[in-house]
C-alpha cells in the first residue's frame, strides 16, 4: 500500500512536468506578448522603454531558459501579477476559492443523496415502470445543456415567480443583515446554481450505481446471503450496496478538479463569484498570469485526485492488488 | 454481411434508438435544406418589430434586432451538425491512429503516447478549449479543431486496448506470414475488428461536441455574428431574460433533442455491438 503510493507519486512526476510544459507552450504560442498590453496601447511608451520591459520580463531569453524561470516561480505558487489590477494572481485565485468549494462540496453531497437511492432502486426493480421513467429522466438530465436549464430556471423561478435571486452569492445589503438572515440570504442564492450543477453529475453517477448494483446482485455471494436466510433488505444494503459504491471513490476523486476549477458556464450564467468566473474573465481579458495559475492548479489537482482515488480504491477493495 | 443486417435490424427495432435516428435525420435535413425551410432571411433585420413574441408572422418570435428566431434556429442546425461532424472526424483521426500505433507497436512508443494521453486527461477540457478559442480568433472552424484535438484521449485508450487483444489473434499472425505491410495490416485487418467501440465513441462524441459548441457560442466564443447558432441565440436570451423568454426556450429544445438523440443512438449501438454488455 505504502509502496504503491510512493510508486504512484514517482510515476506522476513526468506527468506533472508534462502539464507545465503544455501550459507553458500554450502561453508561448499565443499571439501577442504580455508587454503589448502595457506598451502598445500607450503612445508615451518609447521603443527603448518597451525593450526594457521585455528584458524585465525575461522575454528576450531563449525558450528553455524562459520555461525554467517560469517553472521555478510556479513551484513557489508565484504566477506573477494580474495584468488587470497588478495584484498577485495566486492571491486572486485564493480569494475566489471558498465560494467555488462551498458550491461544489454542497453539490457533491446533493449528488450522492439523489443518485444513490435512484441507482439502487433502478437496479433492484429493474425494468419496472419507475425504473424506465428514471432511466429516461437520467438520460435527459445527462443530455441537457446546463446553461439552458439555468436560463429557464432563472426565468421561471427567479423572474415569473420571484422566489429566488438569479445572480451573485449575496444580496447588496448583506453586511447589514443579522446572522440568520445572512445564512438565509446565502442559501437562497445558492439554490439555483446548486441544482444546475448537480443535474448532469447525478445522472452519470446514478447510472454507475445502477450498473454496479446489477453487477453485484449477480454475484455468488449474494446467492449465499439469500441462502443463509437474510432478508432482502439486508442483502441489498449490506452485501450489494457496499460493493456497488466502490466506483464512487473513483468518481469523487475525479470530481476534485471540478471542485476547485469550478464550472465556467454555470458560474458565468449566475454571476457566481468563484474560480470558474475568475477564469472566464481572465481569459476574456487575456490575463495570462491568472489563466496559467488556474490551469496549472486544476491540472495538478486532477492528478492528485486520480492518485488519491486509486490509493483509496486499493485500500477499500482487497480484490485489487497493485504490483 | 449477414451480421451487419441483423445489427441494423436490431437498431431499427430498438424504439428509442429508432426515434432518435428519425430525429437526427430531420435535423440533418433541416441543416441541409435550411434556405427552403426558413421563413425569413436569418439576418434580415426588422427593427420596428424587435423582441416580438411568437406569432403567425414570426413563428418563434424575433430577437433584439428583429430577426426571425425560427429561421435563425433552422440555420443554427447547420452550425451544430457541421461542428459536431468535423470535430468527431478529427477526434477519430487522432484517436484511432494514436491508439492503433500505441497498441500495436508497444514498447517506448506506447509509453510515450500513453503518458501524453495521461497529461491531456489532466487538463480540464473546457478550460483548455476556452483558452485556445479566446487567444486565437473565435470562429466555428477553430471550435471544430479545438474540440477535435481535445477529445481524443478516451478513444485512444479504447482503441489501444482493442488492438492489444486483436494483435494476438491468429489471423494477424497469418497476415504477417503473408508479408502484408504494416500499414495494410493495421488498417485493413486490425482496424475493422476494432470498429464497434469506435462507432459508439463517435455517436457519443457527436453529442458532446454539439453540447460544447453550444456552450462556447453561449459564452460568445463560438459562431460569430451574422452567423446564427443555437448557443448564440441563448446568449441573447440571457441578455433579454426579462422580456423575451422565447429566445431562451426554443434553441435549447433543439440542443436537447440533438444531444439526446446522439446519446440514445450511442447507447443503443453499445448494446447491439458489444455482446458482453447487452444484458445490462
Amino acid at each position: 500500500m505504502f509502496n504503491y503510493l510512493i510508486k504512484r507519486l514517482i510515476y506522476s512526476i513526468p506527468i506533472l512536468l508534462g502539464i507545465t510544459i503544455i501550459t507553458f507552450a500554450v502561453m508561448y504560442c499565443t499571439p501577442g506578448k504580455p508587454t503589448d498590453m502595457i506598451a502598445d496601447f500607450n503612445i508615451k511608451v518609447t521603443s527603448e522603454a518597451k525593450e526594457r520591459l521585455v528584458r524585465l520580463y525575461g522575454l528576450d531569453k531563449p525558450i528553455h531558459e524562459q520555461y525554467w524561470n517560469w517553472l521555478k516561480r510556479i513551484v513557489a505558487l508565484d504566477f506573477g501579477n494580474s495584468f488587470k489590477d497588478g495584484r498577485p494572481a495566486s492571491q486572486k485565485i485564493i480569494e475566489r476559492l471558498p465560494a467555488t468549494v462551498l458550491l461544489n462540496v454542497l453539490s457533491i453531497f446533493l449528488m450522492l443523496i439523489v443518485a444513490i437511492p435512484i441507482g439502487v432502486y433502478s437496479a433492484v426493480q429493474r425494468y419496472s415502470l419507475l425504473d424506465r421513467i428514471l432511466t429516461v429522466m437520467v438520460f435527459v438530465c445527462f443530455s441537457v445543456p446546463a446553461f439552458w436549464i439555468a436560463l429557464l430556471l432563472m426565468i421561471v423561478v427567479g423572474l415569473w415567480f420571484g422566489w429566488l435571486p438569479i445572480s451573485g452569492l449575496v444580496s447588496f445589503n448583506f453586511e447589514n443583515l443579522s446572522f440568520f438572515a445572512k445564512m438565509w440570504d446565502l442559501a437562497k442564492h445558492l439554490i439555483l446554481p446548486l441544482v444546475v450543477s448537480t443535474l448532469g453529475s447525478f445522472a452519470v453517477l446514478s447510472r454507475y450505481i445502477r450498473s454496479g448494483m446489477l453487477d453485484a446482485l449477480r454475484q455468488d455471494y449474494i446467492k449465499t446471503a439469500y441462502a443463509k436466510g437474510l432478508s432482502k433488505k439486508q442483502v441489498i444494503f449490506n452485501h450489494s450496496l457496499k460493493n456497488a459504491l466502490l466506483p464512487l471513490i473513483t468518481i469523487i476523486g475525479l470530481s476534485i478538479p471540478g471542485l476547485i476549477g469550478g464550472s465556467f458556464i454555470i458560474e458565468t450564467v449566475f454571476s457566481y463569484p468563484g474560480m470558474g468566473r475568475l477564469g472566464y474573465d481572465a481569459i476574456m481579458a487575456r490575463d495570462y498570469p491568472v489563466i496559467m495559475g488556474i490551469g496549472v492548479i486544476s491540472a495538478f489537482l486532477t492528478l492528485l485526485g486520480n492518485i488519491i482515488a486509486d490509493v483509496l480504491y486499493s485500500a477499500a477493495d482487497p480484490r485489487i492488488r497493485y504490483k | 454481411m449477414l451480421f451487419e443486417k441483423i445489427k441494423m435490424k436490431k437498431l431499427f427495432r430498438n424504439k428509442p434508438a429508432f426515434c432518435a435516428l428519425i430525429l437526427i435525420s430531420i435535423i440533418v435535413i433541416t441543416a441541409v435544406f435550411a434556405p427552403f425551410i426558413a421563413t425569413h432571411d436569418p439576418s434580415a433585420q426588422d427593427l420596428p418589430r424587435r423582441l416580438s413574441a411568437p406569432s403567425a408572422a414570426h413563428l418563434l418570435g424575433t430577437d433584439d434586432l428583429g430577426r426571425d428566431v425560427f429561421s435563425r434556429t433552422v440555420y443554427g442546425a447547420r452550425v451544430s451538425i457541421s461542428v459536431g461532424f468535423f470535430a468527431v472526424l478529427i477526434t477519430l483521426f487522432i484517436g484511432v491512429i494514436l491508439g492503433m500505433v500505441s497498441g500495436y507497436f508497444g514498447g517506448w512508443v506506447d509509453s510515450v503516447i500513453m503518458r501524453f494521453t495521461d497529461i491531456m486527461l489532466c487538463f480540464p477540457t473546457f478550460f483548455l478549449i476556452l483558452i485556445v478559442i479566446a487567444f486565437f480568433e473565435p470562429s466555428i472552424i477553430n471550435v471544430m479543431v479545438v474540440i477535435g484535438i481535445t477529445s481524443w484521449t478516451g478513444l485512444a485508450r479504447i482503441v489501444r486496448a482493442e488492438v492489444l487483444s486483436i494483435r494476438e489473434r491468429e489471423f494477424v499472425l497469418a497476415s504477417k506470414m503473408l508479408a502484408v505491410s504494416k500499414t495494410r495490416l493495421l488498417f485493413a485487418h486490425i482496424l475493422p475488428n476494432a470498429v464497434s467501440p469506435i462507432i459508439v465513441y463517435a455517436a457519443i462524441g457527436m453529442s458532446a461536441a454539439v453540447l460544447t459548441e453550444s456552450g462556447l457560442s453561449f459564452l460568445g466564443l463560438g459562431a460569430q455574428p451574422p452567423m446564427s447558432s443555437w448557443g448564440q441565440i441563448l446568449m441573447q436570451g440571457k441578455d433579454y431574460i426579462y422580456v423575451a423568454w422565447w429566445l431562451s426556450l426554443f434553441p435549447g429544445i433543439m440542443i436537447l433533442l440533438t444531444v439526446l438523440s446522439f446519446n440514445m443512438i450511442g447507447e443503443a449501438l453499445r448494446d447491439i455491438l458489444d455482446p458482453k454488455d447487452s444484458k445490462i
